[in-house]
């Protein structure tokens, strides 16, 4: 069989030797966390704490108000001082929970064992993931729940982890394959088991051999009884896009518009799946992650277990601190993470990766007229043709730009990272997009 | 942390290649051509490149009221292209006033690079053929004499109105009368490798422009005729380096290769019917003009669409 992939992407360099093949290491808790209450796709939560309470690691501070939704827990133990907006990655404040750590680390009471995974029903193994508060840890931040919850017609074959990892510097999901790979193989089981699936794959980008074998390890471990694969995938980005996985691993592509499901199949991050073996086995909330703190820009790059709500400023100091010429703050990777003004942000459930770029990499390009090569064309994993929507866009022509294709764009960026004219192509089309959008709403 | 951050919406990496490096590849992969031109044609064949290209690059200049002589290298490529599909040794005004058409005419009244509709180098060796025929055909073909420098050039007529046949390796090689650029296959090929290499070309359209000509050629006079067609004249020129321009072809797979094939089309109807003896200029100049239909016509599938919808 030929090597497995899509059609498109690119090929950027990846500069995971800043920290690939680092062990994780515990990030130092933080003196105060500041936790949103708004951390996943969907609806918001409400404090169910109140300033002057006590809490304690792994208690829930945050209700979900919707199905669409995942609890928040509090990551220290300590008293809570405030709640009020705060920073959030996306941009806007949100009302967040201040905590103030009383360096106990006192665990909260209802954090115990669940029965084994052999002994859970599919509604049990749901009814964890949502307890604890899991969500994509991709960055996409979906509530797990909801996709281990489809409609009753649907009926899910296929579970794919996402460990591809294809967002250059990022090497959460890789540490995570070689110190983790049993609670890898846990969790795809578990993921299974809720959506009654009998097939599981892993599929993983091929420039790191070392966690295929760790992850081909745990399966033939762990993995008895069940129909689990690893696959290795073409190192290319962005092969770890839901569409593009999925189309890699079974050769099923799902339709624009629609979700995983409707081709059977559903994706989750291995981190995610890690998250999910801890929450039925140690019955550990979703309070902490690893972050790949990173980039030319950072003194001393590492694979840290942060707390939710730390503060972004305090790791980089924990890394030694920002090197003269770093210019620029990234949450997530450098394809498609969030710039932001300072490192006074907490780190979130979706929060992959902290990326300092330095001024060689954010040079201002002047972007020139499209010289029409058709590159961005050739590298459009969703097989659009993004010079046309991006000039559309540019013009202010929304109709146009919805012709060719524009809501189908998931943002990957390929096109505005190729284009030899440096026309920020993704961009226009973003813009178009909340246009269409928000023209729609209206009608 | 006091130090200014910059904030910008996503991607935060861009690929290091711009325009400017894709000029200076395309001008690197026409150095083999320009070589053979010069050990064929001798001094004068540098001499009529030279001239296209400074006089391209200060057309452009002037137009655009820059002091970047080079600028993005578009000029540049624009003139040389036009040198090879001219004779080894017109007059230089000639040559000047091609190169200043090319600029002007063909490129920035539309708007500049990226608007042009037409391949610039075209209209402006178009504009010298009907304007200035005689400098451009008949007896000015000169017999190629390696090491030429010296020797006094003789004419010859090019292969294509030749009265007997030309051998297949001469035409190859380039050892026959023709355009400074065109003679040589041999040496278009290895340049057109670089862009190849480099990602700049694909095979649709050099593959679709070419085989056509053979398809036709073999089905017109059997197997010499179609390689004959395919190396004579300059099909290897414009299939290889000006239908592939890439503002004035289509950007979708499909396209590309409708737009080859059109090329190839046309330029083997005018060969064999039509009252010119060479059809490459105006086969792609006329496809030009249906670039942007052919490309909202062959829009790619989207991924995971069933059919093709009309949308």
């Amino acid at each position: 069989m030929s090597q497995r992939t899509f059609a498109g992407g690119i090929h950027p360099s990846y500069f995971k030797d800043y920290t690939a093949g680092k062990p994780t290491a515990a990030a130092r808790a933080p003196t105060q966390v500041i936790i949103p209450l708004h951390q996943n796709i969907g609806a918001p939560c409400e404090a169910v704490v109140q300033v002057g309470d006590e809490v304690k690691v792994g208690q829930k501070i945050g209700e979900p108000q919707g199905f669409v939704s995942a609890p928040i827990h509090a990551s220290i133990s300590g008293k809570v001082t405030k709640i009020g907006p705060y920073n959030h990655p996306l941009g806007k404040p949100v009302e967040a929970v201040f905590i103030e750590n009383d360096g106990q680390d006192t665990l909260y009471e209802g954090v115990k064992p669940n029965k084994p995974l052999e002994e859970l029903t599919p509604q049990e193994v749901i009814q964890i993931a949502k307890e604890a508060g899991l969500v994509g840890l991709g960055g996409a931040t979906f509530p797990t729940h909801v996709k281990l919850s489809p409609p009753p017609e649907i009926a899910i074959d296929t579970v794919i982890i996402n460990a591809a990892e294809c967002e250059p510097f990022l090497t959460a999901d890789h540490v995570l394959m070689l110190e983790r790979a049993d609670d890898v193989v846990y969790g795809l089981k578990a993921f299974m088991k809720a959506l009654q699936a009998t097939k599981g794959i892993i599929g993983i980008e091929d420039n790191k051999p070392d966690a295929i074998v760790s992850m081909q390890k745990a399966v033939a471990k762990g993995g008895q009884g069940y129909d689990l694969e690893v696959h290795a995938l073409e190192t290319k980005y962005p092969q770890g896009a839901e569409k593009m996985l999925i189309r890699a691993t079974t050769g099923r592509e799902v339709p624009p518009g629609a979700l995983p499901m409707a081709v059977n199949v559903v994706n989750q991050n291995n981190g995610t799946a890690v998250a999910l073996a801890e929450a039925i086995k140690l019955g550990k909330p979703l309070y902490e992650r690893v972050v790949t703190v990173t980039g030319p820009g950072i003194q001393h790059p590492a694979n840290l277990i942060v707390r939710n709500g730390t503060l972004v400023s305090e790791l980089i100091e924990q890394c030694g601190g920002l090197t003269a010429d770093a210019r620029k703050l990234i949450l997530g990777g450098p394809m498609m993470g969030l710039a932001q003004p300072s490192g006074d942000v907490p780190v979130i459930k979706g929060t992959s990766g902290v990326l300092i770029l330095t001024q060689k990499f954010v040079k201002d390009h002047a972007s020139g007229p499209c010289i029409k090569c058709g590159k961005c064309v050739d590298a459009c994993p969703m097989h659009l043709v993004p010079n046309f929507i991006g000039s559309a866009a540019e013009k202010n022509n929304f109709e146009l730009a919805e012709k060719y294709g524009a809501l189908d764009c998931f943002e990957c960026g390929c096109c505005t990272y190729t284009c030899p004219a440096k026309r920020p192509l993704v961009q226009w089309i973003r813009i178009a997009k909340g246009e269409i959008l928000a023209r729609r709403n209206k009608q | 942390m006091e130090r200014k951050l910059i904030v910008s919406s996503s991607p935060h990496l861009k690929s290091p290649e711009d325009i400017q490096g894709i000029m200076i590849d395309v001008l690197i992969a026409l150095i083999p051509a320009a070589l053979m031109a010069v050990f064929l044609f001798g001094y004068r064949a540098l001499i009529t490149m030279v001239i296209a290209m400074v006089a391209a690059m200060a057309a452009e200049a002037i137009i655009l009221r820059k002091g970047d002589f080079f600028g993005d290298g578009s000029a540049a490529v624009t003139g040389l292209l036009l040198a090879m599909t001219l004779p080894p040794a017109p007059p230089w005004w000639v040559v000047a006033i091609g190169s200043v058409i090319a600029i002007a005419i063909g490129k920035q009244v539309y708007g500049g690079l990226g608007s042009n509709i037409f391949n610039p180098a075209l209209v402006g060796r178009a504009v010298l053929v009907v304007s200035w025929g005689s400098y451009l055909a008949g007896d000015v073909w000169l017999k190629p004499l390696p090491f030429a420098f010296t020797a006094d050039l003789v004419t010859k007529a090019s292969p294509l109105v030749a009265e007997q046949a030309t051998s297949l390796l001469d035409l190859f090689i380039g050892t026959v009368s023709g355009s400074l650029g065109e003679t040589s296959a041999l040496a278009l090929i290895i340049g057109a490798a670089w862009l190849f290499y480099k990602g700049h070309i694909d095979w649709r359209i050099p593959g679709g422009f070419i085989g056509i000509v053979f398809l036709f050629g073999l089905c017109s006079g059997g197997f010499y005729d179609g390689i004959f067609h395919v190396l004579a004249g300059g099909v290897m020129l414009g299939a290889l380096f000006m239908a592939t321009d890439m503002v004035t072809s289509p950007v979708t797979p499909v396209g590309k290769l409708i737009f080859g094939t059109g090329c190839g089309l046309i330029t083997m109807l005018i060969r064999l019917f039509g009252s010119l003896p060479e059809g490459v200029t105006f086969g792609i100049l006329l496809m030009n003009g249906l670039t942007p239909l052919i490309d909202n016509l062959t829009l790619p599938k989207r991924f995971g669409e069933v059919k093709k919808s009309n949308a």
